[in-house]
């Protein structure tokens, strides 16, 4: 047994509204930059949708994550041999069209345009190029709210062994939002495909980074993520990604994307694992056994063996209690309602997923819905929302799990609904979820009042203890002395210099006096 | 000193100096700017086939280029290599990769000037070196027929003064008489050779000293620690 510890994430899917908060706080924190205009480390998107990059999820398409070849785990883009081999021209490297031509507007043209009958308008101008676009075709969201054609909507890989036809109609359209960032996973892809060796995984906390000096843009990794969240930053020529916000976390804050969320859907916390069994159960053979697996590699912070050999690899005492608080462990392991996005990828994500309930007053209003037991909250199989749809994005198609963590958060409600509507406690729909009581008030206060110090439980990144003389290091945090922001390096150089300025319309507009 | 000594005795060593003196300042000192400069996300197009083309054949003929002149005279006769057999090798090979190198080439040179995202993002010292590997490509290829009249008439003269004029170069007695009979046209490939080694660390060129053999032998994840004790 390896103990290491891991910076972990849940989404609560039943609580996000769509708002795109969390995109644009970290959109405006780390990817308001030259050549990474059109990255967004964090996105959301409407489902069912192909999403962005357009398809990430068909990995027929884009041989992204892992495979088993002859039992063994394998990149699912070939070998080692093969990436060289296709080093000159990556065969599996999304276009900037995939996931769209990054642009700004020409608003000063609202102000400085000649007097006409029509009205001015602001017409969009490429990031990239600088010239003037015919038409925007594709975006972070592009299918938002359901925009868009149902027949292309649908081609989302989630539909597999769904009956498409019948979701087409406007009865029994079904929605959902998924917001998606870098799953800082276990056995990432992107790091076993990187021919330069740039990427790594940190072993205090496990957030997976670029480094970006040694990053030469062979590009494997951005066809090999396969959630296409490794980003080419096309004017530097690096790979960029997700960084899970470490300098906050380091600083024992939650990401600028979970504490920005208004829905305080996110959590953020850390989970023990034994590192000694990533490949083994990264190869369990059956996809849909691969969501059990990922749970079996979680070791229990209150078992005295695991904190023993937590302690025996140099993880610091907050660490384990934190690991003991942990709202990921709660939501993933004990009350099994949080789920890790394709599992059947073979990464071992780390960001998981409660599922969506659908709204259904309105159902159940008309007595249109089967209802369990309490005669008032609906079976989770008859709601909205396709049991089936939830299970190929969350548990590589097997119902059972999902089912049974929807029939959780129904039967949460359903006891909290007899408290509060009927004055006394009904429990039948707890016994039949087979939880207690005093876990379904548990997840009540997780769930639906979620207090910021239950959302995140982060302790320090310690850097007295990673650091030889701590106190000499003070202080020199806040200056740079390097050849990037310091003006003490002669503006002539021979080499390369970066352009920093983003594409945006020079011409200004009038000022209010003129 | 003349033109043509300090071209083929001086000239040598400025680019091969800068060469290395600028590849490690720039490796030391601007490490984020090494890179192989990717614009494979702004546009594939026909890539798979271009690129695939360009560099297979520039890196071969790199590969005949350093054999074949750098190899001492006396190595080939003991190895039972004839001075014919040698040149109609160096001909035969030479335009063949030459050929494909020239494809590939000027399918990249197109797009990296016509493509509108491509042209828009390069930097002058992008389009410069493209154009100017062309150029030497060009001559080079340029040489073959000449090549191929020393060869009908049976005298390897010109191919053993070269590389004897190389090989004079890298062991520090600089011999430009040694070029004095040598066709025009070789000396011009040469200069542009040259150039191009002299270039080479202020241009996107330095990602061949990159190429990332170390992968073959690593294992797929990396872990990377904080503490410096243990």
């Amino acid at each position: 047994m390896k103990v290491r510890a891991q910076f972990a994430f849940v989404f609560n899917l039943d609580k996000c509204i769509g708002c795109h908060t969390c995109s644009v706080t970290c959109k405006n924190v780390w990817t308001n930059r030259k050549g990474v205009e059109y990255a967004w480390f964090n996105n959301v998107e409407s489902k069912p949708g192909v999403g962005y990059p357009k398809q990430w999820e068909d990995q027929d398409k884009w041989n992204g994550g892992w495979e088993l070849k002859n039992g063994k785990l394998e990149l699912k883009s070939g070998s080692r041999s093969s990436k060289l081999m296709n080093i000159f021209a990556n065969p599996d490297l999304p276009e900037i069209d995939d996931y769209y031509e990054p642009f700004t507007y020409n608003y000063a043209r609202l102000q400085n345009a000649p007097l006409s009958e029509a009205a001015p308008t602001a017409r969009p101008l490429s990031q990239i190029t600088g010239e003037t676009m015919e038409k925007i075709t594709w975006g972070p969201n592009w299918e938002d709210d359901l925009a868009g054609e149902y027949s292309k909507r649908s081609k989302d890989q989630n539909m597999h062994n769904i009956q498409k036809e019948m979701y087409g109609q406007f009865e029994n359209t079904f929605h959902m939002y998924l917001p998606r960032i870098c799953n800082h996973c276990l056995n990432p892809a992107c790091v076993a495909a990187c021919p330069s060796g740039s990427m790594y995984k940190r072993e205090e906390d496990g957030i997976v980074l670029v480094d970006q000096d040694k990053c030469r843009g062979w590009r494997m990794c951005v066809s090999s993520c396969p959630y296409k969240k490794v980003f080419y930053n096309w004017e530097s020529g690096k790979a960029e990604k997700c960084v899970g916000c470490y300098p906050r976390v380091e600083s024992g804050m939650p990401t600028v994307c979970s504490e920005s969320c208004v829905g305080r859907i996110r959590y953020n916390g850390i989970m023990l694992y034994d590192a000694d069994r990533i490949e083994e159960l990264a190869s369990t053979e059956n996809e849909q056994d691969l969501y059990e697996a990922q749970c079996n590699i979680f070791l229990d912070p209150n078992d005295p063996e695991v904190i023993a050999a937590a302690r025996a690899e140099g993880i610091n005492e907050d660490w384990i209690i934190a690991a003991q608080k942990s709202p990921i462990y709660k939501m993933a392991i004990e009350w099994k309602i949080a789920f890790p996005m394709h599992p059947e990828f073979r990464t071992l994500p780390m960001v998981w997923y409660v599922p969506p309930l659908s709204p259904v007053q309105s159902q159940i209003d008309q007595g249109n819905l089967p209802v369990g037991p309490d005669g008032a909250i609906p079976l989770a199989g008859s709601m909205r929302l396709p049991v089936q749809y939830l299970a190929n994005l969350l548990t590589a198609g097997k119902e059972e799990p999902i089912i049974s963590a929807l029939n959780r958060m129904i039967a949460m409600r359903s006891y909290q609904r007899s408290v509060h509507v009927e004055g006394k406690a009904d429990t039948r729909a707890l016994e039949k979820a087979g939880i207690t009581e005093e876990m379904a008030l548990e997840m009540y206060r997780y769930l639906a009042i979620a207090n910021y110090e239950d959302r995140f439980v982060i302790p320090t990144g310690h850097a007295e203890v990673t650091l030889d003389d701590f106190h000499g290091f003070q202080g020199q945090n806040g200056f740079t002395f390097g050849n990037d922001t310091s003006a003490g390096v002669s503006k002539i150089t021979l080499f390369p210099r970066r352009r920093k300025e983003s594409m945006e319309p020079k011409e200004l507009a009038p000022s209010a006096d003129e | 000193m003349n033109l043509h000594n300090f071209l083929y005795g001086v000239y040598p060593y400025i680019a091969l100096s800068v060469f290395l003196l600028g590849s490690i300042l720039r490796f030391d000192r601007e490490q984020y700017t090494w890179k192989s400069d990717s614009s494979q996300l702004l546009s594939k197009g026909n890539l798979r086939v271009s690129s695939n083309l360009f560099h297979i054949g520039v890196l071969a003929i790199f590969g005949g280029h350093a054999v074949g002149l750098l190899t001492p005279h006396g190595w080939f006769t003991a190895l039972g290599v004839s001075d014919m057999a040698h040149q109609m090798v160096a001909i035969w090979a030479g335009t063949i990769f030459g050929l494909l190198a020239l494809t590939g080439g000027a399918m990249l040179w197109l797009r990296r000037m016509f493509n509108a995202r491509v042209s828009a993002v390069s930097r002058r010292t992008d389009k410069f070196i493209l154009s100017w590997l062309l150029l030497t490509l060009i001559l080079g290829l340029s040489t073959i027929p000449v090549s191929i009249g020393h060869a009908n008439e049976g005298n390897p003269g010109v191919m053993i003064a070269l590389a004897e004029w190389v090989q004079s170069i890298v062991y520090l007695h600089p011999n430009p008489a040694l070029l004095a009979e040598v066709d025009t046209i070789f000396k011009v490939h040469l200069f542009f050779g040259m150039t191009v080694f002299l270039v080479f660390p202020f241009t996107r060129m330095v990602h061949v000293w990159s190429a990332p053999f170390g992968y073959l032998g690593r294992p797929y994840q990396i872990v990377r620690s904080k503490r410096s004790f243990r």
